[in-house]
């Protein structure tokens, strides 16, 4: 059942062959698509194919693959260059990493046919060191290639040249956003800087650059192969093809993913990840990582595609999905984000840098039970402003989960903020443990366990708990076997 | 070149392809208020990183608001530079600024000229809506400069400074997120970097993130100080900027009145530097000649060119980054440590005091001056030749704060015998004046005629590197002259090649000399302030009735009575000093 709802094209050959052996790539049809590149269609060619596929960056933006190649073929330089987006950072997410150590092959024909398509002889993977697997396999992918000829000087006996090297990055989340990217492989400060120029125009060491994820990437050999129709033929409107995603969080199947676009947020959760964990009621589900947003049982029905989620104001982002249920504050969701994107700021605009942390700052202030009404018109202030003035994609997203609670879970920000209550049960300042009297039968346990020695009462008599002295640990509702303590 | 029409604020207007928003706003006298952004064309300066986000407009078509420094104007767009979208992004922007900054505007060193204060006042804001965590990082101080990061707003000016203009490579962003801050590599303190001291940061810097290292209070105990006998010397430079920092518009010589205003604020003699520019030349220009003549004569332990060595940055400058040429500059100390060994032995003995009673305190347009005077070759016995220095900001500072109306003040004249000077030395302020000024005498004193034409137009313009060619006698000398540090490496990396045989290499580590200083008044990035001050001085040589440095007869006493004569053993012993090789990192 779950498998009939996946369709496997970036990842198609992830887990079917020996990643480590080139023989095992060619007998899956492996360089096909270069060769074809090569022979039978000019530059031009290759790009209005990958236009009329309707292929977009998988990396998060959604840009016309196509387009971007068209750019830099247009433009003029001494060298150009295509440098594979290999820097995933997104909490919890793993598809780049899955297709580099699954299929790595796949990524470097794809580079050596978007060299092909814009006139460029130089490939760059910026990968994170923190991806020693993917690095082992892609240098050794890098070196059969070379060595049977489909990759170096001549490829397939042609005019056409393609090398590849690789870069690494030290794991700064900023560094995927492309600008940044290329700070940091001409070893200078990975922050980016403002665009235009796009890289396509003048990129790398100044000339004209395409940087491409590397699921984006994965999808070029197929769709050169099978024809554009064919991948246009798959997804939405808009969005064709298919999409990587990794779910995590309270549901059954945790795991990677490959799904048409177009397919139901339901469909996702459901049939395929099987539904939420521990028979827990789902509550909401985070698209886009940090820079995306909450999607709750209203919108199970939206077709994933680029649009539709951004209607919803979250964003189809690189593929990190996570399910949440009752048991999760939505307060504190947004406050891990923003934890994240804060630290991940590089610090050097001043709504990014300072703007992260006065909104983290105001989200503890909230889960601590001790934000006003007045906060909450700043949080969302603060958040708009933020995102209409960050220099780039980091920080114009950074707000997304704040906002996006905040206009779903509107009555849980406000529990917290009049009512001093997490209604998720998660924010201890704002939790009581209290002793349920009817069901109380006085076994003290509860009292020889609490290590603050808050919980008094005589045995066989009800006990009580000293709401001044709880530190909120939970040991007592942990003890007692006849459900006599409850946290409210 | 292709024009690009853009529409702001319901004007339209046409500008060249390249030019940013913001250009096409001052075209329609729109104003968008900058923090970050600086560029000084000059100077090869341009700061257009577009961190700060106050600039931010609206353009049409455009999801996000828009740095209007650093966008370039497409054809056909129409930007809104007014709407409430906008006011609220720049006031929110403001706001945030100010939580991470800490309100000691009343004791700040930047109050007053700070860019962050002004945006406040011109936001009209009456609170700060935010409130957090503020970053705290311990001070840096140098005996030039103060670095607060407290104060930082990252605007990185002073990193392309650093980096870009001077080349010098000390400041740059590290660490990330909340914790980004401009540094030294390591985080290390200035001093143990191969800063030059040369203040230009300062002069940037919109804030008071970085500021000169204040004195003056020191100049006030030294004179209140009954046992001490204060003798000052001010710069060439600081006549021509000192208006300014008194609230005066720039271009005017205030010499006389400067005299007037240090006896006011009670130095017991007020000399001047001048006086120890002309025997700069005298030492300088002795030097050159020797090495020239040796050289001739094949000499093959003598190299060419001799280099200036009267700027303290430069002089660090090539310690760090030149320590292979470490022979070529010229020996001779700069005038301000040639005022200040003087003053301590000659006229020390004159007065008949011992030099640890006398405190020699200089007025310089110059950081690197009060890193200099520090330097241990530069002491007797733990006593420095110069005691204090105060750069020109300082003493409008102390000027003020005294209750001298700098404005209504007579002229005066400086005190002899160490206060009189001919025309050859207020241009040493300028750059390429030392160069002339060398020349005057050198070219007297090589051929024993009288030179025509003291002007060297050649060496006059402002441009960051100037090389020609002079007529001495039989032989052809060519000179260089270079202004900022950047600028200086271009010149030195020739003569590192040995493709052209330079004689005589002028360099400032400033850009434009010393009147554009890293310790005069702050120009805010207005190049025609220090073109001004630049003419100031040419006009005070024209004045003058001597106008070479062997024709100041206070100079030629001062040969007479006590160093016999130029490159003598005593002069040596006085006036000449070595160099060091220092670390490159």
């Amino acid at each position: 059942m779950a498998d009939k709802k996946q369709l496997r094209i970036a990842t198609r050959n992830s887990g079917f062959i020996d990643p480590e052996s080139l023989e095992s790539y060619l007998a899956v049809g492996g360089y096909q698509a270069l060769g074809k590149c090569l022979t039978e269609m000019k530059p031009a060619d290759v790009i209005e194919t990958i236009k009329a596929s309707g292929l977009r960056g998988r990396g998060g933006a959604g840009f016309p693959t196509g387009v971007k190649w068209g750019f830099a073929a247009k433009y003029q330089g001494e060298r150009k260059y295509v440098v594979c987006n290999a820097d995933e950072g997104d909490p919890g997410a793993f598809m780049d990493r899955a297709v580099l150590e699954g299929d790595p092959h796949s990524v470097l024909e794809a580079m050596a046919i978007g060299g092909y398509a814009i006139g460029g002889n130089n490939g760059t993977i910026y990968i994170r060191a923190e991806y020693p697997l993917a690095i082992k396999r892609l240098k050794m992918a890098i070196e059969q290639a070379k060595a049977a000829g489909v990759l170096g000087d001549n490829i397939l006996g042609t005019n056409f040249s393609f090398d590849i090297e690789l870069k690494y990055g030290a794991g700064a989340f900023v560094c995927g956003e492309e600008t940044a990217l290329i700070n940091s492989m001409e070893g200078n400060r990975g922050e980016p800087y403002t665009k235009p120029p796009f890289p396509a125009e003048s990129g790398y060491w100044n000339m004209p650059t395409i940087v491409n994820n590397v699921e984006t990437l994965a999808n070029i050999p197929a769709i050169i192969m099978k024809g554009a129709d064919w991948h246009s033929s798959i997804g939405t409107e808009t969005s064709k093809g298919t999409k990587v995603f990794c779910i995590v969080g309270k549901i059954n199947n945790v795991g990677l993913i490959e799904v048409p676009m177009g397919i139901t947020l339901k469909e996702v959760i459901d049939e395929i990840g099987g539904g939420v964990a521990d028979g827990k009621a789902f509550k909401a589900v985070q698209t886009g990582g940090p820079s995306g947003g909450a999607l709750t049982y209203k919108d199970l029905d939206v077709a994933i595609d680029y649009e539709s989620l951004m209607k919803c104001q979250s964003m189809m982002g690189s593929g990190g999905m996570i399910v949440m249920d009752e048991d999760d504050c939505m307060v504190s969701v947004a406050k891990f984000f923003l934890d994240f994107t804060m630290d991940e700021s590089c610090g050097k605009c001043t709504p990014c840098r300072i703007g992260s942390r006065r909104l983290y700052e105001l989200l503890d202030k909230i889960t601590l039970g001790q934000g006003t009404m007045e906060d909450l018109e700043k949080l969302r202030s603060l958040s708009v402003n933020i995102k209409d003035t960050a220099l780039c994609g980091l920080g114009q997203t950074m707000p997304n989960p704040v906002l996006s609670t905040m206009r779903v879970f509107e009555d849980e920000y406000r529990s917290h903020v009049v009512d001093k209550k997490c209604p998720a049960g998660v924010c201890a300042e704002l939790l009581e443990f209290v002793v349920v009297p009817e069901k109380c039968v006085g076994c003290t346990l509860c009292a020889k366990v609490c290590p603050v020695n808050c919980i008094s009462g005589k045995a066989k008599e009800v006990h009580i708990i000293d709401q001044a002295a709880c530190i909120k640990c939970g040991a007592c509702l942990d003890k007692c076997k006849f459900d006599a303590i409850i946290k409210q | 070149m292709s024009m690009m029409k853009i529409t702001i604020d319901g004007k339209t207007t046409e500008v060249p392809a390249g030019s940013t928003v913001l250009d096409a706003a001052k075209q329609l006298d729109i104003h968008i208020p900058t923090l970050c952004f600086l560029q000084m064309e000059d100077m090869k300066f341009n700061n257009m990183v577009a961190s700060c986000r106050v600039c931010v407009v609206e353009i049409d078509g455009r999801r996000n608001l828009a740095p209007a420094c650093a966008t370039p104007v497409m054809d056909g767009m129409v930007v809104k530079s007014n709407t409430i979208r906008v006011l609220n992004a720049r006031r929110t922007v403001l706001e945030l600024l100010l939580s991470d900054h800490p309100k000691d505007c009343l004791v700040c060193a930047k109050s007053g000229e700070c860019e962050l204060q002004d945006l406040s006042e011109y936001f009209g804001l009456r609170e700060i809506g935010v409130a957090g965590e503020m970053s705290t990082y311990r001070k840096d101080i140098s005996p030039s400069i103060i670095r607060d990061m407290d104060k930082c707003i990252l605007c990185r000016r002073c990193e392309t400074m650093c980096n870009e203009v001077q080349t010098c490579g000390v400041l740059s962003g590290v660490n990330r997120g909340f914790s980004a801050v401009v540094a030294p590599a390591f985080e290390m303190n200035l001093y143990d970097s191969v800063c030059t001291n040369c203040g230009q940061c300062t002069q940037v810097c919109p804030v008071g993130a970085l500021v000169e290292n204040d004195h003056t209070w020191k100049v006030i105990d030294a004179i209140a100080d009954p046992d001490k006998v204060t003798v000052v010397q001010t710069a060439p430079a600081v006549r021509a900027a000192l208006g300014e920092a008194c609230g005066m518009a720039p271009g005017q010589s205030f010499t006389g009145k400067m005299a007037a205003a240090l006896r006011r604020l009670g130095f017991d003699h007020v000399f001047d530097t001048d006086f120890a520019a002309d025997l700069t030349i005298m030492e300088e220009g002795s030097e050159f000649l020797d090495r020239l003549q040796r050289f001739l004569d094949g000499d093959k332990s003598v190299k060419l060119p001799i280099m200036t060595s009267c700027c303290p940055g430069w002089v660090k400058f090539f310690e760090h980054q030149f320590p292979d040429l470490l022979d070529i500059p010229s020996t001779a100390k700069s005038p301000q440590q040639m005022f200040g060994a003087i003053a301590k032995s000659y006229y020390a003995e004159l007065l008949g005091i011992p030099r640890e009673k006398m405190v020699v305190v200089s007025v310089m347009p110059c950081l690197a001056k009060k890193y200099e005077c520090s330097r241990p070759e530069f002491a007797v016995n733990g006593n420095p030749d110069v005691d204090i220095v105060i750069s020109t900001r300082e003493l409008g500072h102390l000027i003020k704060r005294m209750n001298i109306d700098f404005d209504k003040l007579p002229d005066e004249d400086f005190d002899n015998p160490l206060g009189a000077s001919t025309g050859a030395a207020p241009i040493f302020g300028n750059s390429g004046g030392v160069m002339e000024a060398a020349l005057r005498t050198a070219y007297e004193l090589a051929t024993g005629e009288t030179l025509a034409k003291v002007e060297f137009e050649a060496v006059r313009t402002l441009h960051g590197v100037k090389t020609a060619s002079v007529q001495v006698g039989p032989h052809t000398l060519n000179l260089g002259v270079a202004s900022g540090l950047g600028n200086a490496r271009e010149l030195l990396e020739l003569v590192r090649k040995g493709d052209k045989q330079f004689h005589i290499i002028e360099i400032m580590a400033c850009p434009g000399g010393c009147v554009g200083g890293g310790g005069q008044p702050y120009h805010h990035g207005d190049m025609e302030i220090i073109a001004k001050r630049n003419q100031v001085l040419y006009e005070e040589d024209a004045g003058k009735p001597l106008r070479k440095s062997h024709e100041n007869p206070y100079i030629i006493e001062l040969y007479e009575k006590y160093l016999g004569k130029p490159l003598s053993e005593k002069a040596h012993h006085l006036l000449h000093t070595h160099y060091f090789k220092r670390q490159q990192l």
